[in-house]
């Protein structure tokens, strides 16, 4: 419950809050001692690091990922264009062989406008609210938002124009995206509108691929543009309420990043990488409380930091199923 | 002295940081309210879908999925882009382009609509209510004129699509490959929907031999003009049983058409 309530609070925008001496189970105590009595362990970081960056290895989850990412937007547009009927509608609303989705954000803007229940709709937000509280909540963020794919590139662009000093990232206080989402329900309550939906690159980029392309997408090339030359991954890290209300769903998910303590060397290889380094806040040494800890709920489960750890200290699992997944 | 120097940068740092933060707030916020300007003008009048509620709680309800556009056996229906603010990814009716023909029989954009903004309440196309007929331009009809038609009715390029069941009851076809010989123009009588049922019924034939869909009420008549030149002319007339779907409007060959469909607040199924 402790983990719960903690992680909640990061996700709507909390800093993560060193742990006091009291938090620590024993055997945590027992890692972190034997981890400064280890002096040699300085030296094989180093060893270790240079042998990383000899031998990259692939990214394997990123490409496991985006395949998914791609795969499942392409249904999308297939279902239509060739009329296959397996996946049609957009990512706001759809259905899979004939079953009812809804998009949980997109769901609740409308119930929220409209001030009704609508059964069609609860069948199909229940159906994917049971999906994503399975795998994870905010995991459609990386696996199925078109809008990520873009971002990742204009990440890409970021950093490599940030490795050159042509641009600086200008971080924002995250406590905003739980502003936005109490202001955007807020709105739809009071204005009877979807003012959310206006704005959602994700909505915008679904109906474009579908649909073909229209003005909205001058919004999404802006919000690029934004996160190349200004901020790095803002909409996804500081706006998006989709994000959040997939964060809240995937709190108690049982799938997890994993954290071990007992085998990581603290490089913070993990936290360069990640979408959300706040998630991250354990693998700082002398941070975890456990031998053994889950990461928070706004993390996507991406898999960067999976990949990224030259140790194996970060898995993606499945609560009780151990390790199928690694 | 450095130290002090250093929390006081801090300081700044994070006050930066908080007007950035208020900053991206207004801005995103701003942004999305904009959308609030093409729904109170009413830059667009659109037509929705059949069964749409009323256009404030069909924006309300609608999701934005484009469901309905997918089934449409005519492709008459599209989705509002960011022009049309709040309406964005909402989806309409251009009855000019493509009107809606209702050759799908069973309504299946209301039954593919996921939220009811397409109401589920309606099951026969008489029952729907998009729109309604307007004569607009009536010097311009054909009939008034007393004239005939010959030929495609919106000319080769014309893309939109019927159904002539006397080619095939299940696959619309371009009005285009449908070329009419008429010795006064009727085609908004002809090819109207409502009008095509009603003469199925009392031919002892109703659409898919089901009684339910013959519609209650005649759409539209021509009314024959009084005239001294010994030419026969007739007018259209919209009556009650008009249901907005547009086909007249699609169908008309002179351009602009004589008809034209009103959208107005006070059509639309009731929320």
């Amino acid at each position: 419950m402790k983990h719960l309530i903690k992680s909640v609070a990061v996700l709507l925008g909390a800093d993560p809050k060193k742990p006091t001496s009291e938090d620590y189970t024993p055997e945590a105590k027992a890692l972190h001692a034997e981890q400064r009595a280890d002096k040699s362990r300085i030296e094989s970081i180093y060893i270790e690091l240079a042998h990383k960056a000899q031998h990259k290895t692939p990214e394997k989850w990123r490409r496991r990922r985006w395949t998914v990412l791609i795969l499942v937007n392409l249904l999308f547009v297939v279902s239509y264009q060739l009329d296959i009927q397996m996946l049609e509608g957009a990512l706001t609303a759809s259905r899979f062989v004939g079953f009812h989705m809804a998009d949980l954000n997109s769901a609740l803007q409308v119930m929220l406008a409209y001030k009704e229940v609508l059964i069609n709709l609860m069948i199909g937000t229940i159906t994917v609210l049971i999906m994503w509280w399975l795998l994870g909540g905010r995991t459609f963020c990386s696996w199925v938002c078109p809008y990520h794919l873009l971002a990742e590139w204009a990440e890409m662009a970021h950093d490599y124009l940030a490795k050159k000093k042509i641009v600086k990232d200008h971080p924002f206080d995250r406590r905003v995206r739980t502003v936005f989402w109490i202001v955007f329900a807020v709105l739809a309550v009071v204005t009877g509108y979807t003012v959310f939906e206006t704005i959602s690159p994700t909505g915008i980029l679904s109906r474009a691929l579908i649909y073909g392309p229209g003005i909205a997408l001058v919004w999404v090339v802006t919000l690029l543009l934004f996160e190349i030359f200004y901020s790095k991954r803002a909409w996804c890290r500081y706006a998006c309420p989709i994000g959040l209300t997939y964060g809240l769903v995937g709190a108690v998910s049982p799938l997890k990043v994993t954290y071990n303590l007992s085998t990581c060397f603290h490089e913070a290889e993990c936290k360069k990488v990640c979408e959300v380094p706040h998630v991250l806040d354990v693998v700082v040494k002398g941070r975890a409380t456990e031998a053994d800890l889950f990461i928070g709920a706004d993390c996507t489960h991406c898999g960067r930091c999976v990949d990224a750890c030259p140790t194996n200290s970060l898995n993606l699992e499945f609560k009780g199923l151990g390790q199928l997944l690694r | 002295m450095a130290k002090q120097k250093k929390t006081l940068r801090g300081k700044q740092k994070a006050r930066r940081k908080f007007l950035r933060t208020v900053v991206l707030g207004v801005g995103v916020v701003g942004a999305a309210l904009l959308g609030y300007i093409p729904v109170v003008s009413r830059w667009h009048k659109r037509i929705r879908p059949p069964g749409a509620l009323k256009e404030h709680p069909f924006l309300s309800s609608c999701i934005k999925c484009g469901q309905c556009v997918q089934v449409c056996p005519v492709n008459a229906i599209e989705l509002a882009d960011l022009d049309e603010g709040f309406g964005i990814g909402a989806p309409y009716i251009d009855t000019r382009k493509q009107a809606c023909d209702f050759s799908c029989d069973g309504l299946q954009c209301v039954l593919a609509c996921p939220t009811g903004a397409l109401t589920h309440d309606i099951n026969y196309p008489h029952e729907t209510d998009m729109a309604i007929a307007r004569v607009v331009n009536e010097r311009q009809c054909l009939a008034v004129q007393g004239k005939g038609f010959k030929g495609q009715a919106r000319g080769p390029a014309f893309k939109g699509k019927l159904r002539y069941e006397d080619i095939d009851r299940w696959n619309p076809i371009r009005v285009s490959e449908y070329p009419y010989d008429l010795e006064l123009c009727d085609l908004c009588v002809r090819q109207c929907p409502i009008e095509i049922r009603i003469a199925q019924c009392e031919a002892g034939k109703p659409p898919s031999g089901d009684t339910n869909q013959c519609p209650p009420q005649h759409a539209i008549k021509l009314e024959t003009i009084a005239s001294d030149d010994g030419i026969v002319r007739k007018r259209p007339v919209i009556l009650d049983g008009c249901v907005g779907c547009g086909v007249c409007e699609m169908i008309c060959p002179p351009e602009p058409a004589v008809i034209v469909m009103d959208g107005t607040e006070s059509r639309g199924m009731v929320a």
